[in-house]
């Protein structure tokens, strides 16, 4: 019954509250984007406890920070208030509904069954330093594969928002 | 005394959630943000495991990061694709007005 | 622990907070006064006795404690009454990584003057600026009229853009401080570097005389000597992103009426209000922290200051003495920077909104890359900044 014990289930239960909040919350798309907004931050206060800091803190930056922003973008430059669920769609929902229960059920009582205790950590894990050394030499083809896709990115997303074509 | 194997668990139950957002809703925003739960649930199952295993693959006494610098490539490629994604969400509610996916699906069923 | 974390949170948010924020709705007043030549706001009195205007601030908070809780037809109440608190939280909080004084030993026991000594400390207040969008965007957009949403959309691009460039400008002060601990960046900074001393480096062999080591030829190791540039770029885009004039677009006093916050009355307007100015504190802190060298003394180390009293005083008083004297030290150089934005806001104009982004996109951040190559650069070749 440490702190870290009791902080994941309150970061836990928080981020499956917002999740299920965005997802079901038909009549105001922007409270669906802020729910994930309390999703994210949630999640990196788990990776925090998780010994994975830099990664905590990126995902807030990026995720929260700019991502999520880029969301309320859209959702506010196209005015978009409300959204509702079709009659057709509701034989979706009841299949939706039922996969979620099945799966809480097994997960369920598979978890009931107590849990591994984390091994101990190293020096510096999840620190910058250790991080900036795997990402520069063991991974670096990764990074400027990343920077590539970026890059492309940046140039797509400018075309395809573009009003017309010169 | 993190539980880890209820940080894998959470991890599954946060993808289903998306999933079923996906699956669901027809408003094509909140199926993009369903998308970036499943990959935030993907990134915490990388990070959990990663605690779970902190050594080299090998055993070594080294630490070993990978989960971590998996985590990052997956938040650059979430924050491509939502660039790309909201880009194509905006040039199709200029040509029909609309966000709803059942309003541009040209298919039969 | 959690006894000393608790007593340094509740130090920092009624000393150093507590006594900047609400002095500076007054300082504002009186030096844009003293600025434009004329007399400022000096009527506030109790039963006739007006001190300088200094109880001003008092009266802002009866007068909006008072005033009416308008909430617009048609708004999304909760998040009208969530978005100031959104605003106000980040710019508290970030105080919680910066060093106020240094890192002591009592009786062999070491405290070190900073409620978090978080390893990443530096990107914690990045992440923490990176939430404080959310509360422009909230309360644009719960106002349900025109003119917030659109001082919401420019607040919130100007925010993002300027949060890249805010993150690249101090990459160079990471890179020659070799931490993102904000504490021990300050006590990097407690040393003190000869500004010939590159010399030695360029001719071979060649050792400064003696006279060249001494006492005018010797920088205290501040970051801003280090990183004059980056000092530059870091004060524009930290006051880009908070808002601060003269970027203050989203707030265009004369142009959109108060921009995102145009439907928020009485004490919701008031926390936009304290959020700004503890914002300032913030800003002053921060770049006091990582380029004029925190809580430090120029020229005088700590170990030298306790060495030099401790004959006189003996050790623990002397210890006492310069955590004292250190924290005054950190408070005057706030104070230094307060005055430095507050004559920012009341000495430039406002920058049109396109100037702002073509500045940080297309100014600061291929000068922050420049910056980042040539202190790499300077680095390798150099080896020690000293």
């Amino acid at each position: 019954m440490s702190v870290p014990f009791v902080l994941f289930y309150i970061f836990a239960a928080l981020a499956v509250v917002s999740a299920l909040a965005m997802i079901l919350n038909v009549r105001n798309t922007v409270a669906s984007v802020m729910s994930l907004v309390v999703t994210m931050v949630s999640l990196a206060g788990i990776y925090v406890l998780l010994a994975a800091y830099l990664v905590a803190a990126i995902q807030i930056m990026v995720y929260g920070g700019a991502i999520v922003v880029l969301f309320l973008f859209v959702v506010m430059l196209l005015n978009l208030r409300s959204d509702e669920f079709l009659p057709a769609r509701q034989r979706w929902m009841k299949f939706a509904g039922a996969l979620l229960g099945v799966f809480l059920l097994v997960e369920g009582l598979r978890l009931l069954g107590g849990f591994h205790e984390p091994p101990p950590l190293p020096e510096g894990f999840g620190g910058y330093r250790l991080l900036g050394l795997s990402l520069y030499t063991d991974y670096l083809l990764i990074v400027e594969v990343i920077s590539l896709l970026l890059t492309a990115a940046i140039v797509g997303a400018l075309i395809l928002a573009k009003r017309e074509i010169d | 005394m993190v539980p880890v194997d209820h940080v894998i668990g959470l991890s599954a139950l946060l993808f289903v959630i998306g999933l079923v957002g996906v699956m669901t809703r027809r408003n094509l925003i909140v199926m993009l943000m369903s998308i970036e739960l499943m990959l935030n649930a993907v990134n915490l199952a990388f990070v959990g495991f990663n605690r779970l295993w902190p050594q080299g693959p090998v055993g070594a006494g080294e630490a070993s990061l990978d989960g971590q610098v998996f985590v990052l490539t997956v938040i650059a490629v979430a924050a491509a694709e939502v660039a790309v994604g909201l880009g194509i969400v905006i040039s199709m509610f200029r040509n029909r007005d609309s966000v709803n996916i059942d309003d541009v699906s040209l298919l039969r069923w | 622990m959690p006894v000393e974390v608790i007593v340094k949170t509740l130090f920092i948010l009624f000393v150093v907070i507590g006594a900047l924020a609400p002095v500076m709705t007054w300082t504002e007043r009186k030096q844009s006064a003293v600025m434009q030549d004329r007399i400022g706001a000096n009527r506030a009195d109790i039963s006739g006795i007006t001190v300088l205007g200094l109880l001003h601030p008092l009266a802002d908070v009866v007068k909006l404690l008072t005033k009416e809780d308008v909430v617009p037809r048609g708004a999304n109440r909760v998040m009208h009454l969530l978005a100031p608190i959104v605003a106000a939280v980040p710019a508290v909080i970030a105080y919680g990584v910066i060093p106020f004084a240094g890192v002591y030993t009592f009786g062999g026991e070491t405290i070190s003057m900073v409620v978090s000594n978080a390893d990443w400390g530096l990107l914690y207040i990045f992440a923490i600026g990176s939430i404080a969008t959310y509360g422009t965007v909230m309360a644009g957009w719960s106002s349900n009229s025109n003119w917030s949403l659109l001082g919401a959309m420019r607040a919130s691009a100007q925010m993002i853009s300027y949060e890249v460039t805010m993150g690249l400008s101090v990459v160079g002060i990471f890179m020659v401080f070799g931490t993102l601990q904000l504490q021990t960046m300050a006590l990097e900074q407690d040393t003190s570097f000869r500004i010939l001393g590159f010399l030695e480096y360029l001719i071979p062999g060649f050792q400064l005389p003696a006279l060249f080591s001494a006492f005018p030829f010797v920088l205290p190791k501040w970051g801003i000597f280090l990183q004059p540039l980056g000092f530059l770029m870091f004060l524009a885009t930290i006051m880009a992103e908070n808002k601060r004039p003269p970027f203050d677009v989203p707030e265009g006093e004369s142009e959109i009426i108060a921009g995102y916050f145009t439907e928020y009355s009485g004490m919701r307007f008031g926390l936009f209000f304290m959020a700004e100015f503890i914002e300032v504190v913030v800003i002053a802190g921060l770049v006091t922290t990582l380029f004029l060298g925190g809580w430090t003394i120029p020229w005088v180390s700590t170990a030298g200051f306790i060495g030099a009293v401790t004959p006189a005083v003996g050790e623990g008083v002397a210890t006492g003495l310069c955590v004292i004297v250190q924290f005054l030290m950190f408070m005057a150089k706030v104070v230094v920077m307060i005055w430095l934005q507050m004559s920012l806001r009341w000495g430039l104009p406002r920058f049109r909104y396109d100037h702002v982004m073509d500045l940080c996109w297309k100014g600061i951040l291929p000068l922050s890359i420049v910056n980042i190559f040539v202190t790499g650069a300077l680095l390798l070749l150099v080896g020690d900044a000293s």
